[in-house]
């Protein structure tokens, strides 16, 4: 058994009296594609945000390759550095990550906070920029930008560290369809790498592509986990959890019926 | 137009201003081809010969140089007029306007009615304080209209303005951008659910209330925007690329630059 990327043990934690997590336990191995499911407000976003080293559970701890991460240990260069390097969260709003004047620098933020020689930065941004297919936005602020393009340039911003583990945070959220079919694309792009990929998300129709271990949430609290094509068998459970919905409509023949629902374009 | 009409069009007035500013800095003219060092330098130079000079003809000279400049990189007259010059001759005016009658000297006209004399000295001033004015703030927009902002800001750089300062600058006016279409939407759904006029205490809550819940966002928002400079390596330090690069054509303004500021600093003595 590999070590666990992230280990997650009995964590608590609240937005002041409001419980995020509660008593939340889960285990990733190396390389594993895990989804998140789980409806708004069900914890999923803190735990990306407690992965990330962002926030700090109240009790609980959790490991990163078997080292505890604590505030106090996220203070230490020796450890941030190469954890900022390794682990990259991809935020849910790309205006909060946006920060930078032009695109070019938002890409070249973090290795340029990593200290890398200012050739290398030049040129691995200019790669990702490629990769990306965004070289022709890199002049651009981000408010020229549209939710598509942005998503691009923040997913670039975070993948030109070359992150073993990669967290995003609801990739297709507020995406029209084609730029929504690109970000599943390049996710799927992903199976078989060696990267770790942790994707929170509450569209299931993407879940068997993107994901080959789903755990859902419900109110902080993983209440199912299996392969997706387990959890996706479990219609009552998805129900419960909000993640599907009961829906009634009235065929051409007049006859009314219901049946739950999880695909927004289909019946 | 009512009181959320009119701010919603001044949020919008000024985004498009700023829109304008940035499509300018991309055409082709001879100071958008110019490094942003050279031009800050070039332009700051300029700027302290006008505001030292003690000659009318010399300020004038330099106010001349701008208006070739502009020409040269393709800013219309019309839009200074617009941006600058009105606007300048009005603010200034009213602080010049007692001058040219509490300043003793030579009279060389009398207010009729009252009798204030108008003395020669004291419209010479007059004169002075709106034509440095005037051509100080030609040259400062000119600097801005032919260069994006980022670059101005990166520029600031060479004159040792710390890179702290740069970075929240820079920062600020990628974020103004979100708060103002934050604002204008906040407008607009008020507006949408509005009927008839607003009177003057309800207009006050209003604009307390907008300003309060945009200050809320505000917050929310720096608060993420540091998560995401954390989880990008962020540690208190920050590290700009400089991409600059200096051509032969930087060198020759540079020159001219210095030698016209040298002339108006020797002949405005």
């Amino acid at each position: 058994m590999p070590v666990p990327v992230f280990d997650v043990r009995e964590v608590t934690f609240r937005y002041h009296r409001v419980m995020a997590l509660d008593n939340l336990s889960l285990a990733i191995v190396p390389g594993q594609r895990v989804a998140l499911l789980g409806a708004n407000g069900s914890g999923k976003s803190t735990l990306l945000r407690i992965l990330d080293g962002l926030a700090f559970p109240e009790k609980g701890s959790i490991t990163f390759c078997g080292e505890v991460l604590t505030e106090e240990r996220l203070q230490d260069s020796e450890f941030t550095f190469p954890f900022r390097r390794r682990v990259g969260l991809v935020f849910q709003n790309p205006d909060v990550q946006l920060f930078s004047p032009t695109v070019f620098d938002e890409v070249a933020f973090g290795p340029l906070q990593l200290q890398w020689p200012r050739e290398k930065v030049r040129a691995k941004v200019e790669e990702m920029l490629e990769v990306m297919k965004i070289t022709h936005l890199k002049d651009r602020s981000p408010h020229h930008l549209s939710t598509g393009e942005k998503k691009r340039v923040t997913l670039a911003s975070v993948l030109v560290l070359d992150p073993e583990v990669l967290l995003l945070d609801e990739p297709t959220a507020a995406l029209d369809p084609k730029s929504a079919s690109q970000m599943i694309d390049f996710l799927i792009g992903l199976r078989g790498g060696a990267k770790t990929v942790i994707t929170s998300t509450h569209d299931l129709d993407i879940v068997e592509d993107i994901a080959d271990q789903c755990f859902v949430f419900q109110t902080g609290r993983v209440v199912a986990a299996g392969t997706p094509t387990e959890i996706l068998r479990q219609t009552s459970m998805l129900e419960q959890t909000n993640l599907v919905h009961t829906h009634r409509h009235v065929h051409a023949t007049g006859a009314t019926h219901s049946h739950p629902h999880r695909h927004p374009n289909k019946h | 137009m009512n009181f959320l009409e009119r701010t919603l069009a001044g949020f919008l007035s000024a985004m498009e201003h700023a829109l304008d500013a940035e499509d300018l800095a991309k055409t082709h003219g001879l100071l958008q081809r110019l490094d942003p060092r050279i031009k800050v330098i070039g332009i700051l130079t300029l700027i302290i010969g006008a505001a030292t000079a003690h000659k009318l003809w010399v300020i004038s000279a330099v106010f001349a140089i701008a208006l070739i400049l502009a020409a040269s990189s393709r800013v219309s007259p019309l839009l200074l007029a617009k941006r600058v010059w009105i606007p300048v001759l009005l603010f200034t005016g009213i602080i010049a306007l007692p001058a040219p009658f509490v300043i003793p000297g030579r009279v060389v006209w009398r207010l009729p009615g009252l009798g204030w004399p108008l003395t020669a000295q004291g419209l010479l001033s007059a004169g002075y304080l709106v034509t440095r004015v005037e051509t100080a703030s030609t040259l400062s927009v000119l600097l801005i209209l032919s260069t994006p902002w980022t670059h101005v800001l990166k520029a600031l750089r060479v004159l040792r303005v710390p890179v702290v300062l740069v970075v929240i600058l820079g920062m600020a006016y990628r974020y103004i951008f979100l708060l103002l279409e934050s604002a204008c939407d906040m407008l607009e759904s008020r507006r949408s659910r509005m009927v008839g006029e607003l009177k003057g205490p309800d207009r006050r809550r209003l604009a307390a209330a907008s300003v309060g819940v945009l200050m809320s966002k505000t917050m929310q928002l720096s608060g993420d925007v540091y998560s995401a400079m954390l989880a990008r390596g962020f540690r208190g330090e920050v590290y700009l690329r400089n991409d600059f690069h200096t051509a032969s054509l930087d060198w020759i303004m540079l020159a001219v630059f210095a030698a016209l500021a040298a002339g108006a600093l020797y002949y405005g003595r």
